[in-house]
């Protein structure tokens, strides 16, 4: 009896000491929450508060995720994060709607962005170009600029923007393929630089199509070239929501100004989350099948995946289409949230701008293209520009330093933090490389192998290709070559002439001398 | 009939012939070795037959079609597996993982069912997951089918490979310098198993070696190449004795001697 109730005791205090991360975790959430609730537009240290605490609030769901509690449970923490708190928030401050919804959408482009790079291994720069082709594609149909679909009266009705969604995922894989068929060949910087060069034939293409490009006078418009299409439609939303974001605001006490455009907002930041985790979903699923399996395997080793059944060509188009798909979905929601595109919005920056958010968060890790979306984002449209506010709060109302007596409207704009946007993203993927090379939340592969570094290894020199590629290198020293292995037929020779018992071996290693080419 | 056919193949680099003319056959269920000194062309020979090159001149028929100028994947499926001179894994994905991939022509593969997950996908993973661990079992690698194959020592990453091309269920498989960097020991534990592999899975085996042991020992019969060329051929007693496999060994005036 005693001893049984002790191990009750004992059951129970461990279970206590289990749950105490838990306990943490959710406390955290709902302190952020509730500052974050208490925070005042008017206050002059606003932006640095709001700029502190965002960022934590946006943490909170991936706190939980690396909970070790069962699934459901963490899933169901971060939806009510997600579905609840957030939607609060927004109330509150619809900025911050903006921001998480951005982040979504960012996300969602580095999981098919990390499809391509991640997984395959096949380094894509011109990434953004998906994007442009799903935004274009719904913007040309709605726009009412005097583009060639609406002079012929081709315009698509609001209610097309579901079909258009699908249209968009379909027209980005094609255009996926496109790309990848010329590029099939090429791997590492050679498909960078043509695939750089193909986001920006997409960016150009935009902004000529069209009858005022340059001086000469095309006869048809068809994407308004660089001014853009402006007045992009949303997909209409039935009246029972409307009055249902009214009765709820109101309900919360958090009336919002404007309620149509309220529930666009919550409408989007809603469809970004759904494609977001579907994208999560798809990428994940994809990662942990032949095909992934067959990805990571023409990533570390074309010619043995080849040679072991893997067909490169197919599994490569296929990894550009499915990995621009996710672009092209983003792009159509993308136009219809934003009502305007332009080719501004689709330059070769916004593709490094993906391509850092998956360094970031650490290649081939699908968790970490969420984080680093997260942290990116944030830093750039809300924690430096937020500095930038502060510092104009505090200049306005002539503000000292105190102890060191620095009166902050001496403070020079140059030094604006906003406009140093690009340097700190710089020093933070230098700062990254340096000491996270794999990523903030790396993949489970890749820590896997930083898990066994230590393990004996065979050398680089061991595991370079002896077939990849013909060399200028080894066209020299093929004559080189021969006369080493004239050397080495010595060592064979003994071997084959001589009638050796077969107990009695002869010295290791004696038959085997290198191969020719491998010596430098 | 036999199982591979190699009419009068040749393959160029630039001046350098490295096979040069060669006519060579492999009969069903036989284990066979090629021999030569460095720089023959044996690894060329290989890549010729696995579709990593394309023979300049001559024909390749296996299992009764010729398989000249196919993709290395389409020649993986038509029944060749092979393993490198120079370790060639998947060094980031696990043992498992590895062999996975070498069963990849085994599987039905559709993104969409990736993404579905239908039951028969499932059933098709599950399925895959234990011929390999029955293979793993095989070379004795179970006890690390979750490690990363880059992390494995030496021997196991042999191992490994030959795990991995047995997972595509060939008919023909080729293993190139499978012993090279061995000590006697596991010289000796790996040419059981290339027995096994002939015995016990009915695999038509064909090796380059340099350890001599390993070619007396198991190959039925022996080729040897030299500069490119095809300079003998019968049972591993005959080629020894073979006057011009001497004096392609030592040269013209050593051999005299020699004999
Ligand atoms: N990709 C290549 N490019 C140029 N020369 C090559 C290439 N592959 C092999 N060679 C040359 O062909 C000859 C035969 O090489 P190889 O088949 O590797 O010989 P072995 O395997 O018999 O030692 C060597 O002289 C080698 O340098
Ligand atoms: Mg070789």
């Amino acid at each position: 009896m005693a001893t049984q109730s002790l191990l009750q005791e004992r059951a129970s205090r461990l279970n206590w000491r289990e749950a105490l991360p838990t306990i943490f975790a959710i406390l955290y959430v709902l302190i952020v929450f509730s500052l974050l609730r208490s925070l005042n537009r008017a206050d002059l240290w606003f932006p640095t508060y709001s700029s502190i605490l965002f960022p934590l609030f946006v943490f909170s769901p991936f706190i939980i995720f690396a909970l070790k509690i069962p699934f459901a449970l963490r899933a169901v923490l971060i939806a009510i994060i997600g579905l609840v708190l957030m939607p609060i928030l927004g109330m509150q401050d619809s900025f911050y709607l903006e921001l998480i919804t951005q982040i979504a959408i960012f996300a969602a482009m580095a999981i098919g962005l990390n499809v391509v790079v991640g997984f395959a291994g096949l380094l894509d720069l011109g990434y953004v170009a998906f994007f442009a082709v799903g935004a274009y594609l719904w913007g040309i149909f709605t726009s009412n600029a005097n583009t060639i679909v609406r002079i012929s009266g081709a315009q698509a009705a609001p209610e097309l923007f579901w079909l258009f969604l699908f249209l968009g995922v379909i027209a980005a894989a094609i255009t996926g393929i496109l790309l990848g068929l010329p590029v099939l060949r090429l791997r590492g910087d050679y498909l960078a630089i043509v695939t750089l060069g193909f986001g920006e034939i997409i960016r150009i293409l935009v902004s000529n199509l069209s009858n005022i490009s340059s001086n000469r006078r095309n006869p048809i418009n068809i994407t308004n070239g660089a001014q853009g299409l402006p007045g992009i439609l949303s997909p209409p939303l039935p009246d029972f929501m409307f009055q249902a974001v009214e009765s709820l605001t109101n309900s919360l006490g958090l009336p919002v100004n404007n309620v149509r455009a309220f529930t666009y907002q919550l409408f989007y930041y809603g469809l970004v989350l759904i494609v977001c985790a579907l994208s999560a979903l798809i990428a994940a699923r994809l990662d942990n099948s032949p095909i992934g399996r067959a990805w990571t395997a023409i990533r570390e080793d074309e010619v043995a995946a080849q040679a072991m059944g893997v067909p490169k060509v197919k599994m490569k188009l296929l990894a550009f289409a499915l990995g621009a798909s996710f672009a092209g979905a983003m792009g159509v929601i993308f136009a219809a949230r934003n009502t305007f595109v332009s080719p501004e919005s689709f330059s070769f920056i916004q593709s490094i701008f993906i391509l850092a958010v998956v360094i970031v968060g650490g290649m081939g890790s699908i968790r970490g293209a969420i984080f680093g979306a997260a942290i990116v984002t944030l830093l750039n449209l809300q924690v430096l520009k937020n500095f930038s506010l502060q510092i104009n709060a505090l200049r306005n109302i002539d503000w000292v330093v105190p102890i060191i007596d620095f009166p902050i409207r001496n403070w020079p704009q140059q030094l604006e933090p906003a406009r140093y946007e690009r340097l700190v993203f710089g020093l933070l993927l230098i700062v990254m490389m340096i000491f996270r090379p794999s990523g903030l939340l790396p993949a489970k592969r890749r820590q896997l192998e930083l898990q066994g570094e230590r393990a004996e290894r065979i050398s680089e020199k061991e595991l370079t290709a002896d077939v990849a590629e013909i060399r200028p290198e080894d066209l020299l020293s093929a004559p080189a070559a021969i006369g080493e292995a004239k050397e080495a037929k010595a060592a064979n020779a003994a071997d084959i002439a001589e009638d050796l018992p077969a107990d009695q071996p002869p010295t290791p290693g004696e038959g085997l001398p290198d191969e020719p080419k491998e010596k430098p | 009939m036999p199982l591979l056919e190699a009419r009068g193949v040749t393959k160029r680099f630039g001046g350098l012939i490295a096979v040069q003319n060669v006519d060579y056959c492999i009969e069903p269920h036989t284990i066979n070795a090629i021999i030569g000194p460095n720089g023959a062309g044996k690894t060329t020979f290989f890549n010729l037959m696995t579709g990593i090159y394309t023979p300049d001149e001559g024909r390749i028929i296996f299992d009764g079609k010729d398989i000249t100028g196919l993709k290395p994947n389409r020649i993986n499926q038509a029944g060749i597996a092979r393993t490198f001179q120079n370790i060639r894994l998947f060094g980031a994905m696990t043992v498992i993982e590895n062999c996975l991939v070498g069963m990849h022509r085994r599987l039905h593969v559709d993104w969409v069912q990736a993404i579905l997950r239908p039951p028969a996908f499932n059933r098709q993973e599950r399925e895959a997951q234990r011929r390999v661990e029955e293979l793993l079992d095989f070379v004795g690698l179970r006890d690390k089918a979750n490690e990363v194959a880059k992390n494995l020592p030496y021997g196991d990453q042999r191992r490994l490979e030959l795990a991995r091309a047995l997972a595509s269920e060939p008919k023909l498989l080729l293993l190139d310098e499978p012993t090279a960097g061995m000590n006697p020991q596991e010289t000796a534990a790996a040419m059981q198993l290339f027995r096994a592999v002939r015995d016990e899975f009915g695999i038509t085996v064909l090796l380059i070696e340099h350890d001599m042991r390993v070619v007396m020992g198991i190959s039925e019969r022996v080729t040897v190449l030299d500069y490119g060329q095809k300079i003998a051929e019968g049972s591993p007693e005959e080629v020894r004795r073979n006057p011009r496999v001497i004096e392609a060994y030592l040269g013209r005036g050593s051999a005299a001697s020699y004999i």
